[in-house]
């Protein structure tokens, strides 16, 4: 079976080196974007491509529990790299969009607060800090049970993360429309539907 | 300034006999520049205008038939077919009918004109149109006397505009003018840029250019131009009236619903270059701004 396969292979595979490739997306894109190779405006491209990569990577998080539930593939010891990776992405996003971008501070500030796909996508960034800084082993049993109520914030910070660009596109377009569908499905996937209660009959 | 250089031809109009005629028609261009600059501030525009690369003009463009991404029209717009090619114009003129574009840009005076396009997206560039006014168009079909507005319709060509399968808007683009604005001086048809035919990706083979309007004012490959008296059906405002409104002037005190237009990125100045604060009426105010004496500017929008 597929999944006995994929479990077999990634048995001996640690998470570590993804440490070490989530950093070459951002490093192509800054050669990219120092030689020409990002087009014209290459500050939009690399600010696209960061939040994009983001977004990607917040999407497979949601799907490591799914895959192992009805797909019986293990890739839970990924998904602290996973995410962390992503908050990587999203820190640089801002931060491209703050310092190459927008520039100016008072212009960034009346954005954040006037503007809702800005606001948004900020919330979903501040949220994503107290996750980011627990994700280590030592949080996880000095918060114990509380670790993993922390972390459901994801259910509402990568729905944010999808609104954030489904609103900032101009006309009526696909692509977001198509990661928010995703998102929501991912979600849903999590539903329990109240279970029957069994009828334990003796006898 | 507005540089009124050598009038260019089309590419394949380039001929020994047509070196003839441009001398010709540079003689007389030369003479309607002097006349201009008597007139004075009516050409006034911003000074020192440097302009962008043809690689920039010609890569970053906004035109979503041919897709929603910035380098997709460049990539896709090469199926375009734009020989031969009909204007239609009707509607409130003496003479309605389908020009054919060797007959309109025949009898076409064209200019230099230099310059910025602002984007309602919040970036510049600078741009060396090869054009005509519009107004010398609209002279030749008359006008007619109860005509208020002017509407433009872009080509809609699923065979050839791989954007139109998607409803990103109500197909096919259309735009429109107050006849007052579409008969200022500043108000060109372009059918080049930096001497060249124009890209299909700009717009080709005419295109409309209004430079104290944001750009998507600008209609691409116009085939229709039509008078009529009722302001026309445009095509972002359909799409969100709150957003884009009938007349779109750059204003960096009307802010879009959802971002600030007060300042803009500049296209061209790499990864570490520095916003520009936007100009009333992209600095074209100085020849514009009486248009619109009297008129709420926050309201009509």
């Amino acid at each position: 079976m597929i999944a006995d396969r994929i479990n077999r292979a990634t048995r001996k595979v640690p998470a570590w080196p993804l440490y070490i490739l989530g950093a070459l997306p951002p490093l192509w894109l800054l050669w990219q974007g120092l030689t020409g190779g990002l087009g014209v405006d290459p500050v939009k491209e690399m600010e696209h491509q960061m939040g994009l990569w983001g977004l990607w990577l917040l999407i497979a998080g949601l799907c490591v529990t799914p895959l192992q539930r009805f797909a019986g593939i293990r890739l839970i010891k990924y998904r602290r790299a996973i995410g962390l990776t992503a908050f990587f992405y999203i820190f640089l996003h801002l931060l491209i969009w703050l310092v190459l971008d927008v520039q100016i501070v008072s212009q960034i500030i009346a954005d954040i607060y006037k503007r809702p796909y800005i606001t948004i996508g900020m919330a979903a960034f501040v949220l994503l800090i107290p996750l980011t800084l627990t994700s280590n082993n030592w949080s996880i049993r000095r918060l114990g049970p509380r670790w993993r109520q922390l972390h459901k914030l994801v259910y509402v910070i990568v729905p944010l993360g999808g609104l954030h660009f489904f609103l900032l596109v101009k006309g009526f377009q696909l692509e977001p429309l198509i990661y928010l569908a995703v998102i929501l499905a991912l979600l849903a996937l999590r539903i329990r539907l109240p279970r029957r209660k069994r009828t334990v009959t003796a006898g | 300034m507005i540089r009124l250089s050598t009038p260019k031809f089309r590419d394949r109009d380039v001929t020994d006999e047509g070196a003839y005629l441009n001398r010709r028609q540079l003689i007389a261009a030369a003479a309607a520049g002097a006349g201009l600059g008597l007139a004075g501030p009516a050409f006034a525009a911003p000074q020192g205008l440097e302009p962008n690369s043809f690689e920039d003009v010609t890569n970053y463009n906004n035109y979503y038939e041919f897709g929603t991404g910035k380098r997709d029209p460049a990539e896709n717009a090469h199926t375009l077919t734009t020989s031969p090619w009909t204007v239609k114009i009707d509607g409130m003129v003496d003479r309605p009918g389908d020009y054919q574009l060797e007959d309109i840009l025949g009898q076409a005076q064209i200019e230099e004109r230099i310059y910025r396009l602002r984007c309602v997206e919040g970036w510049s560039m600078v741009i060396p149109w090869n054009g005509f006014t519009l107004a010398s168009l609209l002279d030749r079909v008359g006008v007619q006397s109860g005509a208020k507005y002017v509407a433009f319709e872009t080509l809609a060509r699923p065979s050839e505009m791989p954007g139109l399968r998607y409803q990103v808007l109500n197909w096919p683009y259309r735009e429109g003018l107050r006849l007052d604005e579409a008969m200022h001086p500043l108000t060109i048809l372009a059918s080049g840029l930096y001497g060249k035919d124009l890209p299909n990706q700009n717009g080709a083979p005419l295109r409309l250019v209004v430079p104290w309007k944001y750009g998507f004012k600008g209609i691409k490959s116009i085939v229709r131009i039509t008078l009529q008296d009722q302001e026309p059906f445009t095509s972002w405002n359909d799409a969100n009236a709150r957003e884009y409104g009938f007349y779109s002037n750059v204003n960096p005190q009307v802010d879009h619903p959802r971002w600030s237009q007060a300042t803009e990125r500049v296209i061209g100045a790499g990864l570490f270059g520095s916003r520009r604060e936007t100009e009333m009426f992209n600095g074209y105010g100085e020849e514009v701004a009486s248009l619109y004496d009297g008129m709420d500017l926050k309201k009509n929008y």
